[in-house]
């Protein structure tokens, strides 16, 4: 009998092969409530570690005796505390997460999309703790990322495995949700910022403005980025086009919702802008494209091999986001009743902007909690 | 305030801020006030919570710097 790590990556893999296990959360019910491990065949109970001390034999009653045991906390004390009493008082093996929840926040998994016509790769970094989606587009020995996080080290990781190096971030759009990893990296690898001038007002460092129309071609394999102008969850919001394949949205269309106006507080002034992005812009792209969000709202929309793309023009038969007809309906629908803010929205608009600069702890307490840059 | 006894929990991480809560208040007469002293920033939701799970009051709660501070009273 022992305790044993199991990592935010193992625990993702489980996640994507619908693989069986059973977890025990011991953080608070508020913390549970809010947000914690989900998968299809993924069962979890919440037994707040405090509950515990005095004993952990009810606990066992409730525990699977075949299956794997998966003790989570915030951080990982806790978790192994809980751990090491179940397993002395059963004699079996128990897991904890390790690092807690902090590090399934943060843990990106990285698949491959495919492959681009004339050369190139793309890859899709599922962060499957918080839903944001971002990528990497690789053109021989050169890098472009869309969306970046702040966890660049796991970026970096993969590019140098990859023998590439990253010189050019795209950010569709100035971030809510997250803190974004683009200035970062360009910094670091002397690349370029790339970011949509009417979100970047009131920025405090430079940056290349992503306007409507610009194109980018970079690396040997001369991958060809188009950046199109799609405002709506931002005044900036801007989409980009990759070789003609795929398409980012940034938050602007998901493939099972579509993004929400107000973030940055104008939602009434921005339900133009996104229907016109959504059902006119859109609809006059080539309909073969992929779309490639900047999030994605629930595990279903994974395929199975955890990635999360789909063709425009399913999404216009499929998303519900895209069947309005009426304008009134549509206002209706991305202003009233939507879920509530992002954690620390505010606080993250200005650290995007580069008006505040939180130390690393802070940040993680800024991102913690579930995603809402969709309107469902 | 008054306070029966001072737990002084800083510097301890996660559970051991609760853990020895605990053990400190099993030792108090209901009536008593214990005040605690922590840093773990999750002594901050997860002291008030096992006061409530516990049946214990909390009677109080402030920060001072990065030091945490909480009022317990023995059921």
């Amino acid at each position: 009998m022992a305790i044993k790590a199991m990592k935010a990556g193992e625990v993702a893999k489980k996640v994507i092969n619908k693989d069986d296990l059973f977890i025990v959360d011991v953080r608070n019910n508020d913390a549970y409530d809010d947000w914690k491990i989900e998968g299809e065949n993924i069962t979890s109970i919440n037994r707040p570690y405090f509950d515990l001390l005095d004993g952990v034999e009810d606990l066992v009653k409730e525990l699977p005796e075949n299956k794997e045991v998966l003790v989570v906390c915030a951080k990982e004390g806790s978790s192994q505390f809980v751990a090491e009493e179940l397993s002395e008082a059963t004699g079996r093996d128990f897991y904890y997460l390790e690092g807690g929840m902090k590090t399934w926040s943060e843990h990106l998994e990285p698949v491959k999309l495919g492959d681009l016509e004339g050369g190139g790769s793309v890859y899709q970094f599922v962060r499957l703790g918080k839903g944001c989606l971002s990528y990497m587009i690789v053109s021989g020995d050169e890098g472009a990322m869309v969306d970046p996080l702040r966890l660049t080290d796991q970026y970096e990781a993969f590019a140098e495995k990859l023998g590439v190096k990253v010189l050019h971030m795209f950010d569709t759009h100035l971030h809510a949700d997250h803190i974004s990893g683009g200035r970062r990296l360009a910094e670091k690898t002397g690349g370029t910022y790339y970011l949509p001038p009417k979100d970047a007002e009131e920025v405090t460092f430079n940056f290349e403005p992503l306007e409507d129309g610009k194109e980018i071609t970079f690396g040997p394999d001369k991958v060809k980025v188009k950046a199109v102008y799609t405002p709506g969850h931002t005044i900036g919001s801007t989409s980009l086009v990759v070789n003609d394949t795929y398409l980012f949205t940034g938050d602007i269309l998901f493939l099972d919702s579509i993004g929400r106006p107000d973030l940055a507080g104008l939602a009434e002034d921005w339900v133009g802008d996104l229907r016109e992005s959504l059902y006119v812009r859109y609809k006059k792209m080539n309909q073969d494209l992929l779309v490639l969000p900047a999030h994605f709202g629930k595990l279903k929309e994974l395929d199975e091999q955890g990635r999360v793309e789909a063709r425009l023009e399913d999404l216009y038969e499929e998303n519900e986001g895209l069947q309005v007809e009426d304008d009134n309906e549509f206002r209706k629908m991305v202003t009233e009743n939507l879920p509530p803010q992002p954690n620390s929205y505010k606080e993250i608009r200005q650290t995007n902007m580069g008006k505040v600069t939180p130390d690393s702890e802070e940040e993680t307490e800024m991102e913690i909690g579930p995603n809402r840059c969709a309107v469902s | 305030m008054e306070s029966t006894k001072v737990l002084d929990a800083k510097g301890l991480a996660c559970p051991m801020p609760v853990v020895k809560v605990k053990k400190e208040m099993d030792q108090l007469q209901s009536g008593d006030i214990l005040e605690v002293l922590a840093t773990d920033k999750g002594a901050k939701s997860d002291i008030p919570a096992w006061a409530k799970s516990s049946g214990n009051e909390l009677i109080k709660e402030d920060q001072e710097d990065n030091v945490l501070k909480f009022w317990i009273k023995k059921a």
